[in-house]
């Protein structure tokens, strides 16, 4: 790649940083060039955040609906899934699954609810509301 | 707390790269970024279908986390002090501690929890590094160099603490390091061969299948075997692979260019000019997987039709061109074979 093909098309994911890529300057050596964004990456990492953002609105539909607890739609929130959560909160997988029911979810000891919450980082108190 | 004494901060492409370059810089011996990567054989293909994360398997364009540090050690004549803990109060005191000695250190943290990252760069990726160089009297605040970034940034010590002990796969376990030794200036002429002969034997020769150009062959078939009845699915495997070779981090085009840096680098340190012509080579593959990132995102976009088998075709001449670039590569670098008489 050449320095003047660097892409400069500014990406909206990257918030007005730029990112250093190596590309052929003009004497032919290689060398760092800033980039302000290529549409591609763009492309995958909004796909990316639109996964998880689908996943989070899923969850506070069912959460509304009564099928599903406030806890499965901040896991999403905190771009993680059941397994991701599990091994940063140490709470085995079928208990958070269990706990995604609104009745088991309701009676949750103040303990539980710190541990999800310092895993998610949010306030305890957040974590019962969704939305 | 005072800051590490003429420390300067500069941008890299890929987070271990620059951050082990900065620390030998900053030790006294002019090195390059891309340097880091050729010495320490870091840069290598891999598919491990069966580690998976949210689903997707890992696909990789470099060694795993921290082959650059330890790999650097040997060709320079040094060593790396690394030190991780159980608990996160350890951690942070013990970084404390280092930073009142003026040591600059190395870190490894998960991107979620970096306040200064960019909300969509957030995801739960354990493995970047960066150096702390000093803390901030007046509100706790730790100075930060993230090599990705253009300038130093600062970052609250509880938000610290949380990407230093992150869990899940690859958690940082508050890993620091910091040189032992002072680097010294290695014998170009030996180490850099031994390096890139080591890098062709990752890329040609593993014995398992999903390492190097048969890895990349390896990745073809899974491409070409995507459901087309189920676009959501494989737009969002094509949208991984294009994230793991050009997102932040990996120079572009799977950090083929900054390996190309480096061999023009050391075609000159170690007067074999043949690589200066296989470093141009390794450009041309390198614009070649930046156009499989291109039509892998016009086929998310519905700009183009969803072909998983084009994709796939496309992996195919890559892993050929490989093939053929490092086999050229491993015979530049290998002693002239002595003619039978």
């Amino acid at each position: 790649m050449n320095a003047a093909d660097v892409p400069q098309e500014g990406n909206s994911t990257c918030a007005g940083h730029c990112k250093a890529v190596y590309a052929r300057g003009a004497d032919g050596r290689l060398r760092l060039v800033q980039s302000h964004g290529w549409a591609v990456e763009e492309t995958v990492t909004l796909q990316a955040v639109h996964a998880f953002d689908e996943l989070a609105s899923d969850a506070l539909r069912r959460v509304r609906d009564g099928q599903s607890s406030p806890l499965e739609y901040h896991m999403y929130r905190a771009r993680m899934d059941v397994a991701l959560l599990s091994q940063a909160s140490g709470i085995w997988q079928w208990r958070i699954r269990r706990h995604f029911r609104p009745a088991v979810f309701a009676r949750l000891s103040p303990a539980l609810r710190a541990q999800y919450a310092k895993a998610l980082g949010i306030p305890a108190s957040q974590l019962s509301v969704a939305g | 707390m005072p800051t590490v004494a003429h420390f300067t901060h500069s941008q890299a492409s890929h987070c271990e790269s620059g951050v082990m370059s900065a620390i030998v810089r900053h030790n006294g011996l002019p090195f390059s970024e891309p340097m880091a990567l050729g010495l320490s054989s870091a840069m290598t293909f891999a598919f491990l279908p069966f580690i998976k994360h949210a689903g997707l398997p890992l696909v990789s364009f470099r060694m795993p986390p921290r082959a650059i540090i330890r790999g650097l050690q040997k060709p320079l004549r040094f060593s790396m002090r690394t030190e991780t803990f159980r608990r996160p109060q350890d951690g942070m005191a013990r970084l404390d501690k280092l930073l009142n000695e003026g040591r600059l250190v190395g870190l490894q943290v998960s991107v979620f929890w970096l306040p200064f990252m960019p909300p969509d760069f957030r995801f739960h990726f354990n493995a970047h590094n960066l150096l702390a160089f000093g803390r901030d009297d007046a509100n706790g605040d730790y100075l930060l160099s993230d090599p990705v970034l253009e300038e130093p940034v600062r970052c609250p010590p509880d938000d610290l603490a949380h990407a230093r002990f992150a869990r899940g796969l690859l958690a940082p376990k508050g890993l620091l390091y910091y040189p032992a030794k002072m680097p010294q200036e290695p014998d170009w002429k030996r180490a850099i061969p031994a390096a890139i002969k080591k890098t062709t034997r990752n890329m040609l020769r593993t014995p398992l299948p999903f390492i190097g150009v048969r890895g990349i062959a390896r990745l073809a078939r899974s491409v070409e075997r995507l459901p087309v009845g189920n676009p959501q699915a494989t737009k969002l495997y094509i949208g991984h692979l294009v994230r793991m070779q050009e997102e932040i981090g990996t120079g572009g085009a799977g950090f083929r260019f900054m390996y190309a840096a480096f061999l023009e680098e050391a075609a000159s340190l170690t007067a074999r000019p043949a690589l200066t012509e296989l470093a141009a080579q390794l450009v041309d593959i390198g614009d070649e997987w930046r156009n499989f990132a291109l039509a892998s995102a016009n086929m998310i976009r519905d700009r183009e039709p969803l072909e998983p088998m084009r994709l796939a075709n496309l992996l195919r001449g890559l892993a050929s061109r490989e093939k053929a670039f490092f086999a050229a590569l491993d015979q530049s670098v290998r002693k002239p074979q002595p003619r039978l008489p």
